[in-house]
């Protein structure tokens, strides 16, 4: 780190203070929000200061649920997130790491035929292909179930290419002291490519989870019951109230809520998380 | 306890490129091979095909009377010291060399004392614990040795398993390795590019280039009668003096008996500065261009007067016309100065035009 010298260390710290409040203002008015009284924010009498109502807020949303157009309490909502969040983040790697394995260790016809096909596939994300997808999950009877929410999103070519590289990186000695040690292909994954893809996989796991988390689209598509919303179109339910007033209290509420687990995951991970990053264990 | 014998055994690439030429070597029961070459001669592809690790495309692979061609490497009974160790970085060193005998359904128990007693022998007792990481390069080089000797393998293959080593750390590293082979008297074959390495360790040295063999026997054979050029400008260090024989001078200080000669070879230690012209021997008059002291003995490195005929160019080799004398001690002629040195007939190689055939005066 350069030292900066007074005035340019000023500016340099000013503009990095705006940049955190343009950040945390938002999250802050949020917070605050969820602990007044609804009537006071829709007379636009909202105070900066947090409100009495924290704690009723919280249960009321968490348990109950809003009158208006969703009446599904957050906490299932939030369970309905976390597994779908949970599918795809543990499917994606489970995937992708043994399709890495066998394109970078195994011998087959069409081997790089398949690896640039699924190479293609990041040209295709969800948005692309939404029609087709939608019509195979509701052939299928997967619409308004866990399945229907993460399968369609489980096939990752990033997370595969990431595999691909990292195995690339371990030398092939490991593979060939392994198979003098009697070790097979399960067992060489298992027992050495397995403990060394460790950092990357919980890596991947903070990137794969934040994003099932945060998946809009494709649950709005797909899922038509209450008790099966993820928490995001939740959130969008309950602003749109036909005639009744938004109940904005709950809203922010929820919108605290659905920030709570990515955090938690970043915080807890976090150490993997860079160690995966910036760093190979060898 | 097994021999190695390995009977035209070749190499071809799907490309075309044939990397082994066929190869006949044959190890004895106990005893330590080497093979050395320039790096691209193909040592390391044929010891990684004694382990399985690469495909044979003609001839045999016989270990201890079993013809092993097709056999998994884990099923040829041996093990093999790698260059970078290749130990696993996420398993304790216990681990490391336990690993290959618990994929054999080994007793945890007899795991233990073999490794116990391996990590005794190889001074690892303290740091069984501890992952690769945690070592220093000769320690993780002892693991790779000890995981190879737990598993009492009837042969044991070294892949340049010193050249990631310190010059100090390699010279004690390889008398321990000779000492060890000899107590647990296990056949053992081990690659190198180095010729010290090569000379100080084998029983039988197999000089290898451009993947055939180009000689086999014991070493101090090999070096006091080289049977080509690249023998003779390998093996020693610094190498053969190498000349052409087309100077009439040289021809006549032969005499008759050698007319066929094409290039004679002469070790820098085989010189002595002299005004003499031995009977038989050679005499060269040289201009001193460099002088190396290194302490016990000095190099002389001179030029000849005359230009020489380039001789088949091969590693190690000098250039034409210059030529190397190693005379002990410090004391030297003065750079610049003219001298004349001699060496005797027996110390004379002779060697074909083409450097691929010895003759014997």
């Amino acid at each position: 780190m350069v030292e900066e010298e007074g005035f340019r260390r000023y500016v340099a710290h000013i503009i990095l203070w705006i940049g955190i409040a343009i950040v945390a203002f938002p999250v802050y008015i949020a917070i605050v929000a969820s602990t007044q009284d609804n009537a006071l924010i829709a007379n636009g009498q909202m105070s900066l200061l947090p409100g009495g109502h924290f704690f009723q807020t919280y249960y009321q949303t968490i348990f109950v649920g809003t009158t208006g157009s969703t009446r599904e309490p957050v906490g299932n909502m939030m369970l309905n997130s976390l597994i779908t969040a949970l599918l795809i983040a543990v499917g994606k790697i489970a995937i992708s790491i043994i399709s890495a394995y066998a394109i970078v260790y195994f011998r087959f016809p069409f081997r790089m035929p398949i690896f640039w096909i699924i190479f293609i596939t990041l040209m295709l994300p969800v948005e692309v292909r939404i029609y087709p997808t939608y019509k195979i999950v509701a052939d299928l009877h997967m619409l308004d179930s866990y399945a229907g929410l993460s399968l369609p999103l489980i096939a990752s070519a990033t997370a595969t290419l990431l595999f691909r590289q990292f195995f690339m990186t371990v030398p092939d000695e490991l593979l060939e002291a392994s198979r003098i040690d009697g070790a097979g292909p399960f067992r060489f994954f298992w027992d050495t490519l397995l403990p060394l893809s460790r950092t990357n996989m919980a890596a991947l796991f903070v990137i794969l989870f934040i994003l099932g988390w945060n998946q809009y689209l494709w649950p709005l598509l797909i899922t038509t019951r209450d008790d099966m919303q993820t928490i995001q179109i939740g959130i969008r339910k309950m602003i749109t109230t036909s005639d009744a007033l938004t109940e904005w209290p709950t809203v922010m509420a929820t919108a605290v809520l659905a920030m709570l687990p990515p955090v938690f995951v970043v915080v807890v991970m976090q150490k993997l998380f860079v160690r995966g990053l910036v760093e190979t264990e060898k | 306890m097994a021999n190695v014998t390995l009977r035209s055994v070749r190499k071809t690439y799907p490309g075309g490129f044939e990397a082994i030429k066929g190869v006949d070597v044959d190890v004895g029961d106990g005893q330590f091979c080497v093979l050395v070459g320039p790096s691209g001669c193909g040592k390391s592809t044929l010891l990684r095909m004694v382990a399985g690790l690469e495909t044979v495309t003609g001839g045999e692979i016989d270990i201890g009377g079993r013809i092993v061609n097709q056999v998994e490497p884990a099923d040829r009974d041996i093990a093999m010291v790698f260059q970078n160790y290749a130990l696993y970085p996420h398993m304790s060193v216990y681990n490391n060399m336990a690993y290959g005998l618990r994929n054999r359904g080994m007793a945890e128990a007899e795991i233990k004392s073999r490794v116990e007693e391996a990590a005794r022998v190889l001074e690892l007792s303290p740091m069984l614990e501890r992952k690769p990481r945690q070592l220093s390069g000769g320690q993780r080089q002892r693991v790779a040795m000890g995981r190879a000797i737990v598993r009492q393998p009837k042969v044991f293959l070294f892949d340049e398993p010193l050249s990631n080593l310190d010059a100090k750390l390699r010279i004690a590293m390889r008398v321990e390795i000779r000492k060890l082979q000899r107590r647990l008297n296990t056949t053992s074959i081990y690659v190198t590019h180095d010729q010290l390495e090569a000379m100080t360790l084998a029983d039988i040295l197999v000089v290898m280039n451009g993947g055939q063999v180009e000689q086999v026997g014991n070493p101090l054979a090999i070096y006091e009668k080289p049977a080509t050029t690249f023998v003779a400008s390998f093996i020693g260090a610094p190498p053969m003096n190498l000349m052409s024989t087309r100077p009439e001078e040289i021809k006549s200080q032969l005499g008759g008996s050698a007319s066929d000669v094409g290039i004679l070879g002469i070790r820098p230690e085989d010189f002595v500065i002299t005004d003499q012209t031995p009977a038989g021997g050679v005499a060269l008059p040289l201009t001193v261009e460099a002088i190396e002291r290194v302490g016990a003995e000095t190099f002389v490195y001179g030029s000849r007067e005359q230009e020489e005929q380039r001789v088949a160019a091969t590693p190690g080799e000098l250039p034409p016309g210059e030529i190397i004398v190693r005379i002990p001690g410090t004391e030297a002629p003065a750079i610049g100065a003219k001298i004349r040195v001699a060496a005797v007939r027996n110390k004379l190689h002779l060697f074909s035009a083409d450097g691929r055939k010895r003759l014997e005066a």
